[in-house]
């Protein structure tokens, strides 16, 4: 591991104004923020990450969970993934996040990783992870060995000639369906983002996977209030029962009435190279008799522009089983 | 070790061969390895001061960990895990170093009461918090019950993932659970057992369950 100066700021200014001083906040940058570590720390152990300072925001007062004026939650930036989970409100009003979480990685890292933290998880891609090997997102412009190499693991919506990396997360995919918002705090002051904006496709430039600029500090999470009367499920489909990343994982949060699909969010994850919202699915669904037959024609369109690799073929109807059975639980429950 | 009559199940810790060869081999191979200040004449009982005077590590810090009660006052390179800084720094080795990527849960301690993946940690941001070990949770002659009912229910072989594994359970016992052995191994999926003693390892976590 390469050395670096950790730093401790005494407030979230502080930490904005010493992490402005980065070139970058994407691929290389020279100063991170560090929350649980758990993403940080093993790359910086490959040498994936390279930062020469380290600021510590764990002390700092963004660890609360809070109901929002409009009825819907705050979350904080270094809520710990357990905690979140666990929290009667998500249990009660967002059970599609509190499921999403606990499955996702083991009880120790949900105890370590954060909100913010989860939101910049990077992709599991081996060839992004072994510096011995090009990687067009870790050294732009040396090329992407997964394309002719190993994808088994590797996305099929989002890709580019570029880079065909999975982003990882579980978190994500279920904050995609409930229209999260992230709030930056930066140099010029704060801003929402929300979520569909905030991870960018790979492109040419997969270097770059968020729109955070240098000193951008994420502060917490907000949820829009809860949709009366609807269903949430996450179904994900993984190689082992436990502890394992998503083949395919679908967030869904539909509406009934009358036998009838009025409302409709989805998103799925494993198969995209960014936390996957689907349209597409959520318009084809809208409006039908909630069947077999109008969840498994909303899942296909959910996956109609998928991009096959060498080894990932399958994850086409892996995914379109995944999304409708994953409707099909949220009618029937 | 088989001739050694502290060693065997009358000693579930195995500590005298560790410190043993900590005495010989492995203090000298790790003493003039940057962060690691393995002290072989002192063992765990290593003075915090010494160790806290020990010039030479570059862009050292100062910090207080409190590890099983106890307060260490260190300095430590930056790049120290906590799992290193509990096992070459302060030479509490019951914590193991398995894959050194959070994908094992061989390194398994409590901070502030949660169990947490040392090796994906670094000791600097545990400054002035509560630090939990294999060895603070019982002793030879007073086991904690999940270290009596590993034994009982024989929840181990070659006993590498064990000190994770107890870690892990003890914890497990004050977290939301389901009663059946599934919401079990659901919650001890970070801890891998290489001999396969799952089974066993799900036995005595329950055993201790129905008996609290």
């Amino acid at each position: 591991m390469h050395t670096f100066e950790f730093v401790r700021p005494a407030d979230s200014a502080a930490a904005v104004a010493t992490a402005a001083q980065a070139k970058t906040a994407q691929q290389g940058a020279d100063v991170r923020f560090v929350a649980g570590g758990t993403t940080l720390l093993d790359l910086m152990k490959l040498n994936v990450e390279t930062p020469a300072r380290l600021v510590d925001i764990n002390r700092l007062p963004l660890d609360k969970i809070e109901a929002t004026s409009d009825g819907g939650l705050k979350i904080g930036a270094t809520v710990r993934n357990s905690d979140l989970a666990r929290h009667p409100t998500v249990q009660r009003d967002y059970a599609v996040l509190s499921q999403a979480i606990l499955a996702g990685a083991s009880a120790q890292l949900r105890n370590m990783a954060t909100t913010a933290g989860n939101l910049l998880q990077r992709t599991r891609c081996m060839y992004f992870r072994d510096t011995a090997m090009p990687c067009n997102k870790r050294e732009p412009g040396t090329g992407c060995p997964a394309i002719t190499g190993s994808n088994r693991m590797l996305a099929v919506l989002g890709t580019s000639e570029h880079c065909i990396a999975t982003n990882p997360s579980d978190m994500c995919v279920a904050m995609a369906a409930l229209e999260a918002t992230i709030h930056v705090q930066g140099p010029n002051g704060t801003r929402p983002i929300p979520i569909g904006d905030f991870h960018l496709l790979p492109g040419s430039t997969p270097n770059r996977e968020t729109v955070l600029e240098p000193g951008d500090l994420i502060t917490h999470v907000t949820l829009p209030p809860p949709v009366a009367g609807s269903t949430q499920i996450y179904l994900k489909l993984r190689d082992r029962a436990s502890y394992e990343f998503a083949l395919a994982s679908a967030a869904v949060v539909i509406t009934l009435n009358g036998g009838k699909v009025t409302r409709a969010r989805i998103a799925l994850g494993g198969v995209g190279t960014k936390p996957w919202r689907s349209p597409e699915a959520e318009a084809a669904l809208v409006g039908q008799a909630a069947d077999t037959v109008a969840f498994r024609k909303a899942a296909e369109a959910a996956m109609r522009d998928a991009k096959p690799q060498s080894e990932n073929g399958f994850k086409i109807e892996l995914a379109t089983r995944c999304l409708a059975h994953a409707l099909q639980m949220a009618a029937t429950s | 070790m088989r001739d050694d009559p502290q060693s065997g199940p009358s000693n579930p810790t195995g500590r005298p061969f560790l410190q043993t060869a900590r005495g010989t081999t492995a203090a000298a191979a790790v003493a003039e390895c940057g962060p690691a200040h393995l002290n072989s004449t002192h063992g765990q009982n290593a003075s915090p001061v010494e160790i806290a005077d020990r010039p030479n590590i570059d862009r050292a810090v100062p910090i207080t960990l409190r590890i099983n009660g106890k307060d260490h006052q260190l300095r430590v390179d930056p790049r120290t895990t906590l799992l290193d800084c509990i096992r070459e720094t302060v030479a509490l080795t019951g914590t193991k170093k398995g894959c050194d990527h959070g994908q094992c849960g061989a390194c398994t301690v409590h901070v502030n009461d949660r169990r947490v993946n040392s090796c994906l940690s670094l000791a600097l941001m545990h400054d002035g918090e509560e630090i939990t070990t294999i060895e603070g949770l019982g002793t030879p002659d007073t086991l904690h019950p999940l270290q009596a009912a590993f034994v009982a229910c024989d929840g181990y072989q070659c006993g590498y993932c064990t000190s994770g594994q107890i870690m892990s359970g003890v914890a497990l016992l004050k977290e939301p659970c389901g009663p059946d052995d599934a919401a079990v191994k659901e919650l001890m999926s970070g801890n891998i057992c290489r001999c396969g003693a799952y089974a066993n390892i799900v036995a005595a976590i329950q055993q201790v369950r129905k008996n609290i």
